[in-house]
């Protein structure tokens, strides 16, 4: 099963490599991975997507918590919670096409980014599974790029995952 | 900031605060110092001579010369194993800090306390492919439990008192501090942090009181309980009285595993001997038959456990270890207790004190006869004819016997390690130094030696194969120059003997590359180091032999045994067999 892990780590060079280097030691795999600052400049926080069965998913986050730069690990698909990816995709646009993928992207509530004769480049957030729903979508008029960053997460609700907490 | 700025600086302050600015190399010194360290083990180099330099004025603690840097970790992991401190080494930048890696895997599998010093080339040379450099953050991280790179001297001394910390707290294991040049010469203010925290790190140690009341549960019901314990209660200091104790108190039969040996002692009744591979065969079907598996330090290693889907699959198991990351990590465990050993076995026994509840006595003696039917077996048994070339086995009980069982014994890897640890008989904990995770061949004589200078006046034995004394025979040298009286009992078979058993087993006795060709003359090779040697071909001089070398304590003794050369390690579980499906020979 797919679960979306939240890490907080200290902010120190070498914290990516660490957890990329847990992973690949290991024999787990990642499907992405996102990282930048916290509110806090010296903590990072990073969420990573990966796949395994229960005993899996539990060494995971044990040997991420065994890292000594990492400071809390949670599941964040054990608890309610929401996750947005970002997308970033450039599709053909021609005379006949143009008008089709601008009402899909309306449809989707994706936005032009830019525009030229012959492409369009679109941004869309929203959960995976719609970021996969409009890549479907626009298949058929030919997709040059697409760059997605990976979903992040948080926990529903007032309840939060901070280093205070 | 330019080094004339900050002798500039250096003079305004010095006015007020004299001798307060120090270099890398003097807050290295000092860091030290303060830890209480009192040897480390290197080898000097380009880009650790400004620390050498300082080293060379202080008397705080001692260096001991390695003649390659493996041996400084291994020497480094032996002092920490026998005096119970961190171990330090110091190595310089490239092939130095490559040199360090197995060594420091090493200690990191069989955890023992060590914080590394590499010398890197200046910051400024970092990713220049400069002369000697190499990646030893990226080369060691996999390789230790943690490691720094310190790019600025106002950071050396917080990161010295990290690696320490870290090193020695929660599972123990090796830390790599990584020092650039530059940063030893540069200068700043000393400022030693005497606390350290960090957020990032804080092992749990006390067991969790509702955990400590199910494993008493599930202990005082058990029908048909074992024990199992490993190099956990061994690094947990004071253990190893608590966990007799409760032995004592419960009358459950124990085993250790290879790294736990001596926890209890090899006399008492209550030991089954070692499980695994090659131990016996009364733990190992106790193992396989119990109801209630109590497993302490123990990390369920695959040597120990075989086929596991069938390891100890009717037991409800109870699992105390330090790291959470070792429980359900092999084997799914029912009642897992995360903490230092040390602490849950008190937490266990003031339980155990307060339930005044009694374990099924009768069941246990239902057990205890089903046990003693197993030891009947005997499968540690072997013969020794006088007129027949020498038992290895005869070799190791022997120097049990001369040595009354009270040496210190560190082994290198292959047969001789299993015989050593089958057949010594260890009375107490820290007495035995072995390379169990990593299987490490030229880990016992630098290890020796390290243990020799924890415990002066002790008899320190290196048990070892000719294949493994080779791998690092040239500590002979810093033996001799250190004058640690170490005595090596190499059971000479001519093969790399553990090889040659899996290829005569497994591989339809095609002996290949197993057989050393062109051995040394073992004797003439101490001797040319200023040691002592003796070759032994007689089952009737081994004895003898043994009481002539304990008797030399001024030197190193080689003591080479020609053994008989096709003799196999006994009882042994089939790689991918299950514990019950062992081989006894």
């Amino acid at each position: 099963m797919k679960h979306t892990i939240a890490t907080l780590v200290e902010n120190e060079f070498g914290v990516l490599t660490r957890i990329a280097g847990l992973f690949s030691a290991r024999g787990y795999n990642i499907e992405s991975l996102s990282v930048a600052p916290t509110l806090d400049p010296t903590v990072s926080r990073l969420t990573l997507v990966t796949r395994g069965d229960d005993a899996v998913i539990e060494q995971i986050q044990k040997q991420l918590n065994k890292l000594i730069p990492v400071i809390k690990v949670d599941d964040l698909t054990r608890r309610e919670h929401m996750e947005r990816e970002l997308m970033l995709v450039k599709v053909k646009a021609s005379e006949h096409t143009r008008a089709e993928v601008l009402r899909m992207a309306e449809v989707f509530r994706a936005d032009v980014v830019d525009v030229s004769e012959t492409s369009y480049s679109l941004e869309i957030t929203g959960k995976a599974d719609k970021v996969d729903a409009f890549l479907r979508m626009l298949e058929p008029h030919g997709i040059l790029e697409m760059v997605r960053t990976g979903p992040v997460g948080m926990r529903r609700g007032a309840d939060s995952f901070t280093i205070e907490t | 900031m330019p080094l004339y700025l900050a002798s500039m600086q250096n003079d305004k302050r010095a006015v007020c605060k004299p001798m307060s600015k120090l270099s890398g190399a003097q807050i290295f010194v000092e860091c030290l110092k303060r830890e209480g360290v009192e040897y480390i083990f290197g080898y000097p180099g380009g880009s650790v001579l400004p620390i050498y330099d300082e080293i060379f004025k202080t008397s705080h603690f001692k260096h001991v010369l390695v003649r390659h840097e493996q041996a400084a970790l291994h020497g480094a992991n032996g002092y920490a194993r026998i005096s119970g401190k961190c171990g330090v080494a110091l190595v310089t930048s490239g092939p130095g800090a490559t040199n360090a890696v197995t060594g420091l895997a090493d200690s990191y599998m069989d955890s023992i306390p060590t914080v590394c010093f590499s010398g890197q080339v200046p910051t400024h040379l970092i990713g220049n492919d400069a002369f000697q450099e190499a990646d030893t953050v990226g080369l060691t991280r996999s390789a230790t439990k943690h490691n720094f790179l310190v790019k600025n001297v106002e950071d050396l001394a917080r990161t010295i008192r990290q690696a320490f910390f870290v090193a020695t707290n929660g599972r123990p294991g090796p830390v790599l501090v990584d020092i650039p040049k530059d940063v030893s010469a540069a200068t700043c203010e000393f400022d030693y942090p005497e606390q350290i925290e960090m957020r990032s790190y804080k092992p749990v140690t006390k067991g969790h009181p509702g955990q400590i009341r199910r494993a008493t549960n599930a202990m005082l019901a058990a029908k048909r309980p074992m024990m199992y314990t490993g190099g956990g209660v061994i690094s947990s200091r004071a253990s190893s009285k608590l966990l007799r104790k409760l032995v004592h108190q419960l009358g459950f039969p124990i085993t250790h595993t290879l790294m736990g040996l001596g926890a209890v002692s090899c006399d008492d009744k209550h030991f089954l001997g070692m499980l695994g591979m090659h131990g016996t065969y009364e733990a190992n079907m106790a193992v396989s038959g119990c109801d209630c598996l109590i497993a302490i330090g123990a990390r369920f290693d695959d040597r120990v456990t075989g086929r596991v889907e069938d390891f100890a699959s009717g037991a409800t198991i109870i699992h105390v270890d330090i790291d959470p990351s070792s429980i359900s990590k092999n084997v799914k465990v029912d009642i897992p207790i995360v903490g230092d050993v040390g602490t849950v076995l008190s937490q266990l026994l003031s339980e155990l004190d307060k339930t005044k509840a009694k374990p099924d006595a009768e069941a246990l003696k239902i057990w205890w006869r089903q046990i003693s039917e197993w030891q009947s077996r005997d499968c540690l048994r072997f013969e020794q004819s006088m007129d027949d070339a020498i038992k290895p086995q005869f070799v190791v009980q022997q120097l049990h016997e001369k040595t009354k069982g009270n040496a210190i014994i560190s082994t290198e890897v292959g047969q001789h390690q299993m015989w050593a640890a089958q057949l010594y008989g260890f009375k107490d904990p820290h007495r035995w130094l072995t390379s169990g995770g990593l299987g490490t061949m030229g880990y016992g004589l630098p290890a020796a030696i390290g243990a020799q200078l924890a415990a002066p006046g002790e008899t320190v034995i290196d048990i070892a194969g000719e294949a493994s004394i080779q791998m690092n025979i040239q500590e002979l040298s810093t033996a001799m120059q250190y004058m640690t009286p170490v005595k090596v009992a190499i059971l000479n078979n001519g093969y790399m003997g553990m090889v040659r058993q899996w290829q005569e087993m497994f591989y339809g006795s095609r002996y290949s590359h197993s057989y050393s060709e062109s051995l040394p003359n073992f004797v003439k090779l101490a001797e040319a180091y200023g040691c002592a040697g003796f070759r032994i071909e007689k089952p009737a001089d081994v004895g003898p032999t043994i009481e002539k070398a304990l008797a030399i304590n001024d030197r190193p003794v080689i003591m080479d045994f020609a053994v008989s050369q096709k003799e196999n390690v006994y009882p042994m579980v089939p790689a991918g067999a299950a514990l019950n499906e062992m081989v006894l020979r």
